[in-house]
């Protein structure tokens, strides 16, 4: 690792101060699962790196007017483990809980997560199903994006030097809708996944309805399968609109071949779990 | 003016006794433990956080020490395998592995014993397959694994 100077802020104006007088040559560090790993590797060279640690004010999770309010340092188990989660948005808590092992879910933040942007990692799929936002602040002030809009390119976000993502908000869902995350782990179970699918359904007089779907590790960033999602909206809810919808998938992902399968086989899953994921939420699974 | 090569004072908790420690800002947790705190049996195996010898506690969570910089545990409270016996008695984890052999090679040992006396004292009786969920972030590449699995199912009873 090369030297670089450590900050300690203990306010957020504190940390939004040496980010932006700092700029790109500056990071922010949260649990550091992400960031360590990167500087070790030689992968970031910043002079500066913020410690967001003493950061007062961006650790937990609220509920206002039936959203939920998730604080950017919050740890993923804290995400895993909390009543709130299990009751407003369970698929979240199915998402997180996916993420490698325990330890590293004591360690990394739900901030720092998202910001990494690595298109493989399991919260965004299921954030960008359940509609979820993000707020950016920056010493100018705050601004809100579609958690979809935060992911440019592979391990790119729409951050802009001197913004600091603070807080996810996770609208409130409707009582009947049902969520599921699909991982597709061909290796180990702490891997991160081949394909992985987040679906959000609900059935309203017979028909399919509020139809959201998102993969991850399918492209250079999470993708929200909107060509799915419109040809299954408002049809019955049937086998063969299902694998039909499914079939759509396919045009909307642009996987990289790894050692985890070949482009081509990463897209024909994609259309696999995509399927498996909209039976399974709108009760057609075995 | 701070420089990239300046000295960073750490206060911590160390296996109850404070500690106060310089360290670079790029100092791992790990080799502060090591080679600053002389306790060295925590481990350092991938250095990327995924094999699980380097586990500590950090505030009482099990920590990846090697993708933790010393000076993000600057006021904490870490507990090492050194910390784990109390008044010269093996926490009933360590009684385990000896008694029911869960370890061969012994490096992944110390971090197999802090996450799961973890695990233990969060769910004293967990099922086997709470035992692997959490367990799963350890490796040992010796392979012992059912005797760890078994050296913890009978910890926890």
């Amino acid at each position: 690792m090369r030297d670089f100077i450590f900050h300690a802020p203990t306010s957020l104006d504190e940390a939004l101060s040496l980010l932006d007088e700092h700029g790109e040559d500056a990071r922010p560090i949260a649990g550091g699962t992400a960031m360590v790993n990167l500087l070790k590797q030689n992968l970031v060279y910043a002079d500066h790196l913020v410690g967001l640690g003493k950061v007062p004010g961006l650790r937990g999770i609220t509920r206002s007017n039936g959203d939920l309010r998730i604080g950017a340092l919050t740890r993923h188990r804290e995400v895993e483990r909390s009543a709130d989660v299990a009751d407003a948005a369970p698929l979240l808590q199915e998402a997180y809980s996916r993420v490698a092992t325990v330890r590293i879910r004591n360690m990394a933040t739900v901030g720092g997560g998202l910001t990494h942007a690595d298109p493989a990692q399991d919260p965004p799929p299921a954030l960008m199903a359940l509609g979820a936002r993000v707020v950016l602040a920056s010493l100018t002030g705050t601004r809100e994006l579609p958690v979809e809009d935060l992911f440019v390119d592979y391990y790119e976000t729409a951050l802009e030097p001197g913004e600091l993502l603070t807080e996810v908000i996770v609208p409130a869902q409707s009582p009947d809708a049902k969520g599921v995350y699909l991982k597709f782990l061909p290796r180990t179970e702490d891997d991160y996944a081949t394909v992985a699918v987040a679906a959000l359904a609900r059935v309203e007089n017979g028909a399919c309805a509020g139809v959201r779907v998102a993969l991850g590790a399918v492209a250079p960033t999470p993708v929200r399968a909107t060509a799915v999602e419109a040809a299954l909206e408002g049809q019955p809810v049937t086998a063969d609109a299902i694998r039909s919808a499914a079939e759509a998938v396919a045009d909307q992902v642009d996987p990289l071949p790894d050692f985890r399968g070949s482009a081509e086989y990463k897209r024909d899953m994609a259309v696999v779990f995509t399927r498996r994921a909209l039976e399974q939420v709108l009760g057609l699974a075995e | 003016m701070t420089t990239l090569d300046a000295s960073y004072t750490v206060r911590l908790t160390v296996n109850g006794e404070p500690r106060e420690v310089s360290v670079p800002a790029r100092r791992t947790l790990v080799d502060m433990l090591r080679y600053d705190l002389d306790l060295t049996g925590t481990k350092e195996a991938c250095s990327v956080g995924v094999c699980g010898a380097c586990t500590v506690l950090l505030d009482g969570e099990i920590t990846a020490s090697c993708i933790t910089l010393a000076v993000q545990a600057d006021g904490a409270e870490v507990t090492t395998i050194e910390g784990v016996a109390q008044d010269g008695e093996l926490n009933p984890v360590q009684q385990s592995f000896i008694d029911h052999g869960g370890f061969q090679c012994g490096i992944c040992t110390s971090g197999q014993i802090v996450a799961a006396k973890s695990l233990l004292d969060d769910n004293p009786s967990p099922t086997e397959e709470q035992v692997k969920a959490w367990m799963m972030g350890n490796l040992c590449r010796c392979t012992g694994y059912y005797q760890i699995l078994e050296s913890i199912m009978k910890a926890a009873r």
